[in-house]
């Protein structure tokens, strides 16, 4: 895997500041992730894990008082965050295109359904009205809305909820992008429409060679759509790796519980393994591991020091001291206690 | 005896009228259903929006009056009820509700928050109703010190438990849950499940379980009831239903469902389409337009529920292995 990665992120940290900067919160620490042409990652954690400031900050669309504070961003080989705010927007929409979780709040309620799927291509691609339409059609073909030809001409609140969240998808596509990020795209629709809507995007994606971002909270999406799996807790990458593996054997505590807490379906009547307590203000975090206070496994290292990330197999990454190899390096030389 | 039984259940709203005054119809938001629910027991309702199960839940906290057929709790119909009757009824039913930042008010403290249904319902003294806030907080695992303060000081999960202490202040019988666990945190979903599964050992408390991920439903359910558009189209014991889904419409439900983990592969079933408005229902089996397995018979007569390998179906599909067992 020498190629170079399409999406390339090293120890990023994105921190909101409040105007007299008296209070840091540090929503995104030291992430590193690499994506490939064609894959599907998964990005799983609670509210407040810092998932979506992370896509916004491959996005660089972070509020004013997000900033990057640190780290390193490369698209295909070029320095996203050396880019200027007019060279961001040619990547935004072009090349890396999002879709959120409400799609009655990202669609125009004043335009008709053509105008904005027509909208990035025109400003892309600086075609006229008609050819951009024209592609609209195509579009919304392409992601299964009935009768396109009428479709382009009617408003959002015109169509199903369903409807809409494929529209979304239709604008996303639209110009043809390298890299998908999806937040929470299925949470407001319905089953049915839900497996309808990912079977669409895992289409789309095998049709374009789209590599696919899922920021989710829900296991079970990234068990069924996703090749790798990025666990965040309290800002930072917990564990990461392909998602069978992590599935079959997750190695960080805060991976196993969350595993452990999802019901199933053969209604077994056993209790399920909660985790105790809450996640952590990211502002006022603790010291050491800021998953040690909830931690079933907790040793008196972690409360002193952060566990840096390790590598227990190829492939994997795990931020946890019992993972640490007992004779390597300066910082791991101790053993670590019971595993 | 059972705790709450619905007997051919109907709820119709007349649609808004239009500019004319003229009327636009009728949505058939619940229509003939019949359930029971046991002492101790969870009945899970499952369906996709527009099914019908959120007016379930409002006709049996009372919220909503049936248009038609009757609800009989502890063997009494609610119509025929009097004041009393009717005070007792609505102590001993109560809700939980999804959003537990929507269902506290913001202004008061939780030990008020808490009391309110006891104080409107009941006389009690000062003394007494401290004990009895105190004793609730203990029981769905919140310090003491937590009455004094405000819903704004605590997380989702903890304000649920607030929610959930509210509701136990009456001692009811029969607790409506809807969607209580949608709004919260992974990591804080399997602490509000456990707490009510052990809620229910302890209290013999009845559930009437409401919520669109299906396997929290088949964890917490002793029966299972399936709704497509206002109908029941499929009932029976939680395991057995989940487990080998019957009515077209739960096998692709079902079969919808995400996965819990990357190997487990299921045979999708994809249905095409959305549910059609109940305003204006398809004839015959209401599914029918989106049925993989339709016939000619299904657009023309309606279905209904018989017993089919121990549980009951409404489909068409099964009429033969139903009069077998008749």
């Amino acid at each position: 895997m020498s190629s170079t990665p399409l999406l390339e992120l090293e120890n990023v940290s994105t921190h909101y500041v409040s105007q007299r900067g008296t209070r840091v919160v540090r929503a995104v620490d030291d992430v590193s992730l690499r994506i490939d042409a064609g894959e599907t990652v998964g990005i799983v954690g609670e509210s407040g894990s810092g998932k979506s400031t992370l896509a916004l900050t491959i996005l660089r669309l972070l509020p004013p008082a997000g900033r990057i504070v640190h780290g390193g961003m490369r698209l295909e080989g070029e320095d996203l965050l050396a880019k200027s705010d007019v060279e961001m927007r040619h990547v935004r929409g072009k090349r890396i295109a999002m879709i959120l979780q409400d799609p009655m709040a990202s669609l125009n309620p004043l335009f008709t359904v053509g105008d904005q799927v027509a909208e990035p291509i025109r400003v892309h691609e600086g075609v006229a009205r008609k050819v951009a339409w024209q592609r609209a059609r195509d579009l919304l073909k392409s992601v299964r809305i009935p009768s396109p030809e009428t479709r382009v001409t009617q408003y959002p609140h015109e169509m199903s909820g369903g409807m809409r969240q494929r529209i979304v998808g239709a604008i996303g596509m639209s110009c043809g992008p390298r890299l998908l990020i999806a937040d929470e795209p299925t949470t407001s629709l319905d089953l049915t429409i839900q497996a309808q809507y990912l079977n669409l995007l895992r289409e789309l994606q095998r049709a374009h060679g789209l590599a696919l971002i899922f920021i989710t909270h829900n296991l079970g999406i990234v068990a069924k759509m996703c090749d790798q799996l990025v666990v965040m807790y309290a800002g930072r990458v917990v564990e990461s790796g392909p998602v069978s593996r992590i599935f079959n054997a997750p190695m960080h505590p805060y991976t196993q519980a969350l595993i452990n807490s999802i019901p199933r379906m053969n209604g077994s009547q056993e209790r399920l393994t909660a985790i105790d307590g809450q996640p952590p203000d990211l502002s006022a975090l603790p010291a050491g591991c800021s998953f040690g206070p909830r931690c079933p496994r907790v040793i008196e290292r972690c409360h002193v020091e952060a566990p840096p990330t390790f590598a227990p197999e190829d492939g994997r990454a795990v931020r946890c001291w019992h993972l640490a190899p007992h004779a390597e390096g300066a910082r791991a030389a101790q053993p670590i206690g019971a595993a | 005896m059972v705790v709450l039984e619905a007997a051919a259940l109907t709820k119709h709203f007349n649609a808004k009228r239009t500019a004319f005054g003229g009327s636009r119809g009728v949505v058939r938001a619940v229509d003939n259903i019949s359930f029971a629910i046991e002492p101790g027991k969870t009945l899970g309702v499952v369906g996709e929006s527009g099914c019908g199960k959120t007016t379930t839940a409002n006709l049996v906290l009372g919220l909503e009056a049936p248009t038609g057929g009757a609800i009989r709790f502890e063997g009494r119909d609610l119509t025929a009820l009097d004041a009393a009757g009717r005070r007792h009824y609505r102590k001993s039913v109560q809700a939980v509700f999804q959003d537990p930042y929507a269902s506290l008010s913001p202004r008061m403290r939780v030990s008020e928050i808490i009391a309110e249904p006891l104080i409107t319902n009941e006389v009690v003294a000062k003394d007494e109703l401290r004990r009895r806030v105190l004793e609730v907080l203990d029981l769905v695992g919140l310090p003491a010190r937590a009455a004094d303060l405000f819903p704004h000081e605590f997380s989702g999960g903890q304000r649920q438990r607030i929610a959930i202490a509210r509701a136990l202040m009456l001692s009811p019988k029969l607790v409506v849950l809807d969607e209580p666990v949608s709004a919260l945190d992974v990591s804080i979903r399997a602490q509000i499940l456990n707490l009510l599964r052990d809620l229910q050992a302890r209290l013999g408390l009845s559930y009437l379980f409401i919520a669109h991920d299906l396997a929290a439903v088949a964890h917490m359910s002793h029966t299972i009831m399936v709704m497509y558009l206002g109908k029941i189209v499929e009932s029976g014991d939680a395991r057995t239903l989940a487990m080998a889904p019957k009515h077209p419409y739960t096998q692709a439900l079902f079969s919808a469902a995400l996965p819990s983990h990357p190997d487990e592969r299921r045979d999708e079933i994809i249905l095409s389409g959305e549910v059609p408005s109940p305003l204006n229902p398809p004839d015959g089996c209401r599914f029918h337009p989106r049925c993989p397995h339709a016939t000619a018979r299904c657009g023309a007569e309606e279905p209904l529920l018989a017993p089919v390998e121990g549980r009951q179906v409404a489909c068409h599909l099964f009429d033969a292995d139903a009069r077998r067992a008749a």
